[in-house]
């Protein structure tokens, strides 16, 4: 990123414009990419769980990490900094990629041991809530 | 021979080799980015307990029948997700207003900069204001750290873990939002009492800029997180 304030008046008019210009075209991305989210957040309310249901939450995901990078490059501006800071903050941020594995496989592991070997656990996990009615009665 | 030709050919200037910034960055900004990189790691923190223990639970609610409702709702007419998608554009467009005042601040016009940024003060407030509203409803329908009304996806008996979860994770996020409100404020201020102008740079905002636009990243994650899966 040159220096605007020792630039001339017309390169960094137009250099301003072009900027206007790719912030509109990120806006109206992270939008679209909103408006998709939120599309498939719906077709998951009564969808029964199964390969679908995680195809689309891993869809998601991925949308998401998509806005992340669109704010991070073009709002935070990190794309157009020097390679030296860019690789400064995004490598420690690879650690999540076990951080996550690791944890999820971990908290997957401990629901199987919990239903496995304790049978207080799997007789309250199965005991249903009151039904809508009767909460109603209770709360008036 | 080799000092004619270092006398032809001067030496590039090494990136390391002092003299100047390697990063071209001014110190207070590269701070911010460490700052922010920490703060990324705070919430990826709070982020992966929350999955794990969601994970480790047989079932969890269902966020499309938890966040049905919104203000002025007619009895009985839930519609879910539309607030919590007003509030994520709010955050999206207060993120562009940030850009546009920083990209004004760039151009030295002080006008343009205050009118942005009192955009963004604007947004930032909307946003808080729906947060608050929404944990008010959440609160009157019995929901609150240690107390869980909602049953699980398929009608068994729900802990408390969600609602932990999601008052803190929200509650922090929504501390930083309050936090970066304040910021903008004390900019505004300085921006027309024109301090930036006498200093002759409008870098202080850029800074202020990031961290508005790291609360908007994080809400991404948390949105999606605790509203979409």
């Amino acid at each position: 990123m040159s220096n605007t304030l020792s630039a001339d008046p017309i390169t960094s008019k137009t250099l301003h414009k072009a900027v206007v210009k790719e912030v509109i075209r990120v806006t109206i991305i992270l939008s679209v990419l909103t408006i998709i989210e939120l599309i498939l957040g719906f077709s998951l309310m009564d969808m029964p769980v199964g390969l679908l249901h995680y195809f689309i939450k891993g869809v998601i995901v991925i949308l998401m990490l998509v806005k992340a990078f669109y704010i991070v490059a073009y709002f935070m501006h990190l794309k157009h900094e020097k390679d030296g800071l860019i690789f400064t903050i995004v490598v420690p941020l690879f650690i999540f990629i076990w951080f996550i594995f690791v944890f999820l496989y971990e908290g997957n592991s401990f629901q199987n041991l919990k239903s496995r070997y304790s049978a207080n656990y799997q007789e309250r996990a199965t005991m249903m809530a009151p039904s809508a009615e009767t909460q109603h009665v209770e709360k008036h | 021979m080799v000092s004619t030709a270092s006398t032809l050919n001067p030496p590039k200037e090494k990136l390391w080799g002092g003299g100047h910034s390697p990063f071209n960055i001014e110190y207070g900004k590269l701070m911010m980015w460490f700052f922010l990189l920490s703060d990324a790691f705070t919430f990826g923190a709070f982020l992966i307990s929350y999955g794990t223990t969601r994970f480790a639970s047989r079932n969890w609610p269902n966020p499309n029948v938890v966040f049905s409702a919104y203000p002025f709702m007619p009895e009985g007419k839930h519609a879910p997700l539309v607030f919590v998608s007003i509030m994520t554009f709010i955050l999206i467009i207060s993120s562009v207003t940030m850009v546009l005042a920083v990209q004004a601040g760039k151009q030295m016009q002080k006008k343009t900069v205050a009118y942005f940024l009192l955009l963004t003060i604007i947004g930032g407030a909307m946003f808080l204001g729906c947060q608050a509203w929404e944990w008010h409803h959440l609160f009157h329908e019995g929901a609150w750290w240690g107390r869980n009304p909602f049953p699980n996806a398929d009608g068994t008996m729900a802990g408390t873990d969600f609602t932990n979860f999601f008052f803190t994770i929200t509650g922090f996020h929504g501390f930083h939002v309050f936090t970066g409100v304040v910021i903008n404020i004390v900019m505004l201020i300085m921006t027309l009492s024109g301090t930036f102008e006498k200093r002759g740079h409008y870098l202080m905002i850029e800074k202020t800029g990031l961290y508005w636009h790291f609360v908007d990243l994080v809400w991404v994650f948390v949105f999606t997180c605790f509203y979409l899966i």
